[in-house]
């Protein structure tokens, strides 16, 4: 960026002021409440599950305990297939404290199939080239072995194009 | 406002100070004048500092007087000057001093690691995601869904940096072409090294008075005649990112408050918020300034341009001034001010009497949206 003006202060400058350093120790342990802690669960088995609105007829996923439009107790657990669509996605180059990766990481959100429009979750995919990487590709998820599995979103590993979706 | 910089070695206190100060000044004004304060800064994670507005206080000139804190993210340049107006608007206060200030440099190496801490714990963290992702998803899809092309996009950069040349504040200011933000290092596709601004240290203030005791002030005073705000839901992965529904209604709030039909006809100066080339003219079609998916056209056309019909982001904005994220309130509700009092200086643009700001921020959720009138 040199080649561009601005006011970077140098790191010379900046040794013209004494600076104190902290590393805060803290850790956290969130309650995932009634919703998540079962969606955990479920991704345990290798299973998507959403939560039904009687109200509105949604299907929220992922699932919720309340409505947020209709403002009342959602009613009904439903299984969800582990396939949906790409809605939209980035091919980064940056991990998630801003340092340069070689091999780029593909994202992106997909809206799982079954459940109310736009309801997605953002994933990996993976078994694909950057280019392959569409708007509306069917996609599929790959599971860790179940002995792996943690009851965490990273239970499922990565999202593969679905076959013969292409 | 101070300058903008990746690094500053003053205090967030010092920085605040020296914004308060200058706003005194050009107002002929002393602290003993002011009865309220508004401070507005974003996350503590950056600062490391919990309760960053109580730290802030005495730079911020709020000692001993009516004090609050507001923080809506990046909304948060123009939330501020919003909460300072209901103090006016309310009856409470006679003159309200709004201070923004952010300090991003000191969470080191990088304040990258401290947007992490927005992130959802259980949906999203574990993926380890940069915030960078989000926005590119975000631009993918309005270029999708609109057919716009990274080329039309990078105008939006050229432009701004271009203006911020005029701006004596400015961090990231050049003139460069749409080949270099093409060439640009990928960040995460599409977002490019010149498609984003710049995390930044700055700090900045303006004052609000009451229309019955603007007189003894000032002949040239720039009125707020609307103001409005709106939030959508953290789950950003249950909507479609195509076109930011939370700004057009904090814009149509405000435009209702202001009278205003024909925002593309009766705005003279936009300042949308445009920490990304793309949020320019996503912004722009949320704040109703054109049809959804004609940013990329007028801005191919020069309409946005200062000399042009919408003259937008003439301060050089977020891409060219810099991203000190609440502090932007100096190139968002302090340039309008500039820009309808006449006293932008090389910045300025002809016949501007009515101008609108707005903000962004939070989880890709929030817009504020202010409109003066000279």
């Amino acid at each position: 960026m040199e080649k561009y003006p601005g006011k970077p202060l140098s790191s010379k400058e900046m040794e013209e002021v004494t600076h104190e350093k902290w590393d805060p120790a803290v850790k956290y342990a969130w309650s995932c409440g009634e919703a998540m802690s079962r969606f955990l669960n479920e991704l345990k088995k290798g299973k998507l599950v959403g939560r039904k609105c009687h109200k509105c007829r949604r299907v929220i996923f992922p699932p919720k305990m309340f409505c947020e439009t209709c403002f009342r107790p959602t009613d009904e657990w439903v299984y969800l297939p582990d396939t949906g669509t790409v809605m939209t996605y980035s091919v980064s180059y940056l991990d998630m404290d801003a340092n340069r990766i070689e091999e780029p990481i593909l994202v992106g959100v997909i809206a799982i199939d079954g459940a109310s429009e736009n309801m997605g979750i953002m994933h990996y995919f993976e078994e694909m080239k950057p280019e392959d990487l569409t708007f509306g590709l069917k996609v599929k998820a790959v599971w860790k072995p179940e002995k792996e599995r943690t009851g965490a979103v990273t239970d499922i590993k990565y999202f593969k194009p679905l076959e013969g979706s292409k | 406002m101070t300058i903008f910089s990746r690094r500053l070695k003053e205090t967030g206190k010092e920085m605040c100070f020296e914004a308060v100060r200058a706003a005194l000044d050009e107002a002929g004004l002393e602290l003993k004048d002011i009865d309220t304060v508004v401070c507005g800064t974003a996350p503590d994670a950056f600062d490391g500092i919990h309760m960053k507005g109580e730290n802030l206080l005495d730079g911020c000139g709020g000692s001993k007087k009516t004090y609050m804190r507001v923080f809506t993210g990046g909304g948060t340049g123009v939330l501020a000057p919003i909460a300072g107006w209901w103090h006016v608007a309310s009856g409470v206060s006679d003159v309200c001093l709004v201070v923004c200030e952010e300090k991003m440099s000191s969470c080191f190496p990088h304040p990258q690691s401290a947007f992490g801490h927005i992130w959802d714990p259980i949906l999203d963290r574990p993926l380890r995601p940069n915030l960078v992702w989000i926005f590119a998803m975000e631009m993918n899809r309005y270029m999708h869904v609109h057919n716009i092309s990274k080329e039309d996009i990078a105008l939006v950069s050229v432009k701004n940096k271009k203006n911020a040349l005029d701006h004596p504040s400015a961090q990231l200011a050049a003139n460069i072409t749409v080949d270099d933000v093409l060439n640009s290092e990928v960040m995460a596709w599409p977002v490019q090294r010149l498609d984003i601004s710049p995390p930044s240290d700055g700090a900045a203030a303006l004052i609000l008075v009451a229309e019955d005791k603007v007189s003894s002030i000032t002949d040239n005073p720039v009125w707020v005649e609307g103001v409005g705000w709106c939030i959508d839901s953290t789950m950003w992965t249950n909507r479609d990112l195509y076109f930011p529904q939370y700004v057009a209604k904090a814009a149509k709030m405000a435009y209702r408050m202001a009278g205003i039909h024909n925002p593309f006809k009766e705005i003279d100066v936009a300042e949308p918020y445009d920490p990304f080339d793309y949020k320019e003219l996503h912004h722009m079609e949320g704040l109703l300034l054109c049809k959804k998916g004609e940013a990329a056209r007028l801005t191919r056309e020069g309409v946005t341009e200062r000399d042009g019909d919408l003259p937008t982001c003439p301060s050089g904005g977020l891409l060219g001034v810099g991203n000190p994220i609440a502090a932007t309130m100096g190139i968002k509700a302090g340039e309008i001010y500039w820009q309808l009092a006449g006293k932008a200086g090389k910045r300025q643009v002809p016949d501007a009497r009515t101008g609108v700001c707005q903000a962004w921020g939070d989880l890709m959720q929030y817009g504020s949206v202010m409109v003066m009138r000279s």
